[in-house]
């Protein structure tokens, strides 16, 4: 079954087109990564599946329902990660995921869990404002994770990570896959390819191509996935 | 729930920023103080504690007016915000969960200032504890306006609309410094058409205990707290949406 289905998504900026006629279908269980140079629509395509905007034009199901009339039924499907880290500053770690968990109706028992598999118990009851960015990025992934979503929506997880918070981070969406569709945006190669199914990348406001990085990287004609992406956009193939 | 959750964290936010707290608690009381020695050095009758105490309670309202609206925009700029537009907490959840928190505080204040008001020869009586509760619609009437400029405009607009604009709107139009009818004219006309006066009013009556004073400056105050909160909630899903 697919967990997210894009049918023309179109978002129109004045004189500009942000996202054009997006067809896109993500696997339920997949993680999905989204690529493109700044400008590309990435963040756009996520505003809308995330139900932040609406389209101008097409529609997308997510977990079966239209972001265009069933929005409610959308955001109790999804969690989503935003690309800055999106704690609450003045709340503990713990505070921080009862806030989610109320919000979402879940039981107290779900914070525990996290805390367990997010190894945090030894910040938990520490205020989040106070943790390095590390730390901050994978409690807003634990955050995201409350209310057990069918599709969790990462925008640019490891942004300004060093390489270790970044492995770390890894591990834990690596953890992650086959249990859950995971929407992935970075502008990471080797992050890209080291954790994702399938790749989009996206040029323009449009999908340039869909594949994995094998894929990518047979159309491309190199070996390395980086200079795969760069002559792709670049040709525009 | 989900809003309670909500005014949960609002409150928690609130809290763990004790110095506005305490600003918002004692900025009453130096008002209070001031006017009080003012009066005490005039041979006029001008600040008179029964008169000026209501509209002190009233006007000290005002901060929380400046202190919602900041809440509310600065949350506005965060990305928390962001992550809580993509949960199924609507507008509505949104503005009382801002709400609710700041009620207790405005009813702490106004004791703060009708107790100060008490030691500077205001009577006892039973009317007091009327007045405290009466104060309760204005605050919703007060932290409504905030919230309806906090969601309008960004956190460093509000402090010079809120801060300096409203505060001094509140001020000059309650009737608390001066006795309107003095003024007179348009003034008066629309100071009656502005909530202020009315809810200085409605605090004057219950605490002469005068209950049916309260009326019809109750509608009013009742009136544009549900019309800002409605208005808040519409603007707030508009700029969700953005």
């Amino acid at each position: 079954m697919a967990a997210i289905i894009t049918k023309g998504l179109t978002k129109q900026y004045k004189d500009v087109t942000a996202v054009d006629q997006l067809d896109l279908t993500i696997e339920d269980g997949e993680l999905f990564a989204l690529l493109g140079v700044n400008g590309a629509g990435k963040t756009t395509t996520i505003k809308m599946l995330t139900c932040l905007c609406g389209p101008t034009g097409g529609d997308a199901l997510v977990k079966g329902y239209s972001i265009m009339t069933q929005a409610q039924d959308v955001k109790k499907m999804i969690g989503v990660s935003p690309q800055e880290t999106a704690v609450a500053p003045n709340l503990t770690v713990r505070e921080n995921l009862e806030l989610m968990a109320g919000i979402y109706g879940c039981d107290k028992d779900r914070v525990t869990e996290l805390i367990e598999q997010f190894d945090l118990n030894a910040i938990a009851g520490k205020r989040a404002g106070k943790l390095s960015g590390g730390w901050q990025r994978r409690l807003s992934i634990a955050m995201a994770l409350v209310s057990e979503p069918g599709v969790l929506f990462l925008d640019e997880p490891t942004l300004g990570l060093d390489v270790i918070a970044r492995s770390e981070l890894w591990d834990h969406i690596r953890a992650l896959k086959g249990h859950i569709t995971i929407i992935l945006t970075t502008h990471y190669m080797e992050e890209a390819e080291s954790l994702s199914d399938r790749i989009g990348i996206m040029k323009n406001g449009r999908l340039l191509r869909v594949g994995t990085a094998e894929e990518m990287k047979a159309a491309a004609g190199t070996d390395k996935f980086e200079e795969a992406f760069i002559k792709l956009v670049k040709e525009g193939r | 729930m989900r809003m309670l959750t909500f005014a949960g964290r609002t409150s928690k936010e609130i809290l763990r920023d004790p110095l506005t707290v305490a600003f918002g608690l004692g900025f009453p009381l130096v008002v209070l103080l001031l006017l009080s020695a003012i009066q005490g050095n005039i041979p006029v009758s001008l600040f008179e504690i029964q008169s000026l105490t209501p509209g002190i309670a009233v006007f000290g309202l005002s901060f929380m007016t400046l202190f919602s609206a900041q809440l509310i925009a600065k949350d506005r700029s965060s990305s928390l915000i962001q992550r809580l537009y993509t949960t199924p907490l609507t507008a509505g959840d949104y503005i009382l969960g801002y709400t609710l928190p700041l009620v207790p505080i405005s009813v702490l204040q106004s004791v703060v200032c009708y107790l100060a008001a008490i030691l500077l020869g205001l009577e006892v009586t039973v009317h007091l504890m009327g007045a405290m509760i009466m104060i309760i619609p204005v605050s919703v009437f007060y932290i409504a306006l905030g919230l309806l400029c906090g969601s309008l405009f960004n956190d460093k607009q509000v402090g010079g609309i809120c801060g300096a604009l409203l505060t001094n709107l509140s001020a000059w139009l309650s009737g608390t410094w001066f006795d309107l009818n003095l003024v007179g004219g348009a003034f008066k006309k629309i100071a009656s058409l502005l909530p202020f006066m009315h809810a200085v009013e409605m605090e004057r009556a219950v605490l002469m205990g005068d209950w049916s004073g309260v009326f019809p400056h109750l509608w009013w105050v009742l009136g544009y707290g549900f019309a800002l909160s409605l208005l808040a909630v519409i603007v707030f899903t508009k700029k969700m949406k953005k």
